[in-house]
């Protein structure tokens, strides 16, 4: 997306008008040829849609075994993800940390394309998506999943209000007066709105576990807990919240190592690190406690022997072990430890490792737990998704590539590129926690 | 299905005062021979669509299926039964709290989990929550070839594409006998699922479990009568009767710690 700026013609110095003063960004024909492969897969995700709508799910590879699979998978893991906008915005707007201004507008954009894009798919997921508001006119109320509708939609809808000051504050919309006046009233209602975000994100990010622990009739998933709320409630709760500065750090570096930009001052990295760190240690020490106790008590009660469920493969013990260590203990490690974050390279293999925990642990929660048997004459069943998943998906990210790459280009989304663009020095003078 | 009685004060509406059943079964484990009767009847009973090509056993609709069980001992010790699963139709239902928009109701008058495919939107949450994979998703429209609609229930209403299905102990017959019954103006009724009528063995049994006297009471009251998974706490209504170890044995996953195979073993 950068690069050399090419020769002026009509067309590139009308786009050059929407870009924002000072910052530099490649030429028209370069982003466009950037954005073509991504329109592609989108149009392919679309085709692919279409053949679900049109057709019916039998296009898939789901079946009654696996009534949830590729798509709830990915979806929760997105949503956990996404979870960055809502904890940015708790850190910045309700605990002051005013350093975070650097990322939340980013922060914003990809929770808000992690939300829509997760609705979208859950729209061709299920058999008959124009009933979905059904479940606002019988909700029942003890479902985990009407819990979940009512929140991300509520989150969603806050989120775009979210999104708006930040797109209003393109070049060319700044020209209209009212639209200026309407941002700096958005803006002044913003801490409102964090507020409502965080309010509901802790309830739909617990929700989305409770979806797994409520089922008591698949003891690999059912968890107790206190009151209405299953342990997975407040497990996934955290590791949303743990994960979300971490996403933010990978998808900012990325789009550092892309635009061969710097984007943000070291020291926000530090923090967002530290944030995960601290959080990843509560929430591992956590989870640990919540498996010996499904191991010696829950489920022994169930009428299962847990360790059984870890003899077949490819889900072996490994699992555990890959979740707990490997995806959970040791990005703790790295992000906890002051010496360690001193360097950049660990700050991002502790992120990726975060991250690619909590998309392990939703793949866990979902597909291992309906590919193990339940009757005692059962069979472990597996389960590969077909073109149309995938391709379906692939729209999806598509579509996510293509919004935040335009948002990048004719939006504010790091406050401090300018900055350090003037003077590229300048690695940080914010206090590091 | 409501009764429409006149009011009088000597005799009530049938609505007001009605009857609490807890319809249930007891499946004669010994005397399954696996012929399919009870799912065939079932599926024309119930309107199911004939499986398309690309249909497979994993995306069918078989409301009651017939699945073949032994105690994986090795051959020539093995021994090999059949176990019929229609939905258990369970007094604490796992699907019926997770649905999202009531879809999934226990009915308190006959005890049966009912499933109104008209609400239904299809996210399948109570597919994954059943422990018994007694539902059933309508991947794709369903079709009848030329002439076979004539051979529709006139009872029952055919489910569109995009929605979950289950057994509801043959819910077209339930309303047939609470028709007549309301017409006779009185509450007293009981009825014959298609499966239960299609048995050539007569290996299942079926009536109201809170009837004392029933056969079915005293079936499942039976020692060497068992339910699936009882330590879930789901309360099945579907009891299963063999006067063998190792089939009473399939019960749980794990019986005293051990897997059914060892267990066969015993019996």
């Amino acid at each position: 997306m950068t690069g050399t700026l090419a020769k002026p013609n009509a067309i590139e110095s009308a786009e050059k008008q929407w870009i924002v003063r000072g910052h530099e960004r490649c030429s028209t024909g370069k982003f466009m040829a950037w954005l073509s492969p991504w329109i592609g897969l989108l149009l392919l995700g679309l085709y692919a849609t279409y053949l679900c709508l049109r057709f019916g799910l039998g296009e898939t590879h789901l079946d009654n075994r696996f009534g949830f699979g590729l798509w709830i998978f990915l979806d929760l893991a997105v949503i956990a993800l996404g979870a960055g906008a809502f904890f940015s915005g708790f850190l910045l707007y309700i605990l002051k940390w005013k350093e975070i201004k650097a990322v939340i507008n980013s922060a914003v954009v990809l929770g808000f394309l992690c939300y829509s894009g997760a609705v979208a798919v859950l729209a061709v997921d299920v058999g008959q998506p124009l009933r979905s508001w059904f479940t606002f006119w019988h909700p029942n109320t003890h479902s985990m999943l009407t819990e979940v509708t009512f929140c991300i939609t509520c989150y969603l809808i806050v989120l775009s209000i979210e999104y708006l000051p930040i797109l209003l504050k393109n070049r060319k919309f700044k020209q209209v007066p009212s639209f200026l006046v309407f941002e700096w009233e958005l803006h002044k209602l913003m801490p409102v709105f964090a507020g409502i975000g965080v309010f509901l994100s802790f309830f739909h990010q617990g929700s989305l576990g409770g979806l797994f622990g409520v089922m008591r009739g698949r003891p690999f998933a059912f968890r107790e807990g206190f009151s209405i709320w299953p342990t997975t409630f407040f497990l996934f709760v955290l590791s949303a919240a743990a994960v979300g500065p971490s996403f933010i750090i990978l998808t900012t570096k990325l789009v550092e190592k892309i635009t061969g930009k710097r984007l943000v001052k070291e020291d926000i990295y530090r923090t967002l690190a530290k944030t995960t760190g601290v959080l990843l240690t509560i929430y591992v020490a956590l989870k640990c406690t919540d498996t010996l106790m499904w191991l010696n008590s829950t489920s022994v009660r169930a009428g299962v022997a847990p360790w059984e469920f870890y003899e077949f493969r490819p889900f072996g013990h490994a699992t555990l072990f890959t979740e707990v260590v490997i995806f959970g203990m040791i990005p703790a490690l790295l992000l906890l430890s002051r010496r360690l974050r001193e360097r950049p390279g660990l700050i991002t293999l502790g992120a990726a490792l975060a991250c690619l925990g909590v998309v392990f642990n939703r793949f866990v929660m979902t597909i291992q737990t309906l590919a193990l048997p339940t009757l005692s004459f059962d069979e472990f069943m597996l389960y590969l998704p077909n073109w149309v998943e995938y391709a379906v998906f692939g729209g999806v990210i598509a579509y996510a590539v293509i919004v935040y790459s335009l948002s990048y280009r004719y939006l504010n989304l790091f406050p401090q590129e300018q900055d350090l663009q003037l003077n590229p020095k300048e690695v940080g003078n914010v206090p590091v926690r | 299905m409501t009764a429409t009685t006149p009011a009088n004060p000597a005799n009530p509406p049938v609505q007001q005062n009605r009857k609490t059943r807890r319809f249930g079964m007891v499946i004669n484990l010994d005397a399954c021979t696996g012929c399919g009767a009870c799912m065939m009847s079932c599926a024309v009973e119930n309107n199911c669509a004939p499986a398309k090509d690309k249909i497979t056993d994993r995306t069918g609709i078989t409301l009651m299926r017939v699945f073949p069980v032994n105690d994986r001992q090795p051959m020539p010790a093995r021994r090999s039964g059949f176990v019929p699963m229609p939905c258990m139709q369970c007094e604490h239902p796992p699907c019926e709290s997770v649905c999202p928009q009531q879809a999934v109701e226990l009915d308190k008058l006959s005890g049966i989990v009912d499933q109104m495919p008209q609400r239904c939107f299809g996210c399948r949450y109570c597919i994954a929550a059943c422990p018994y994979h007694a539902r059933y998703f309508n991947w794709s429209d369903p079709e009848w070839p030329a002439g076979m609609e004539q051979t529709l229930n006139p009872a029952v209403a055919p489910r569109m594409r995009g929605v979950v299905e289950k057994c509801d102990f043959c819910h077209g017959r339930l309303h047939l006998a609470e028709d007549q019954a309301a017409l006779e103006g009185n509450d007293d009724y009981t009825y014959t699922p298609a499966c239960v009528e299609a048995c050539p063995t007569q290996a299942i049994v079926f009536g109201d479990l809170n009837d004392e006297e029933s056969e079915v009471t005293r079936l499942a009251k039976d020692p060497n009568s068992f339910r699936f998974l009882a330590k879930l706490g789901t309360e099945p209504k579907v009891y299963y009767h063999s006067e063998h170890e190792w089939r009473r044995n399939l019960a749980e996953r794990t019986a005293n710690g051990s897997t059914p195979a060892a267990e066969g073993r015993n019996s």
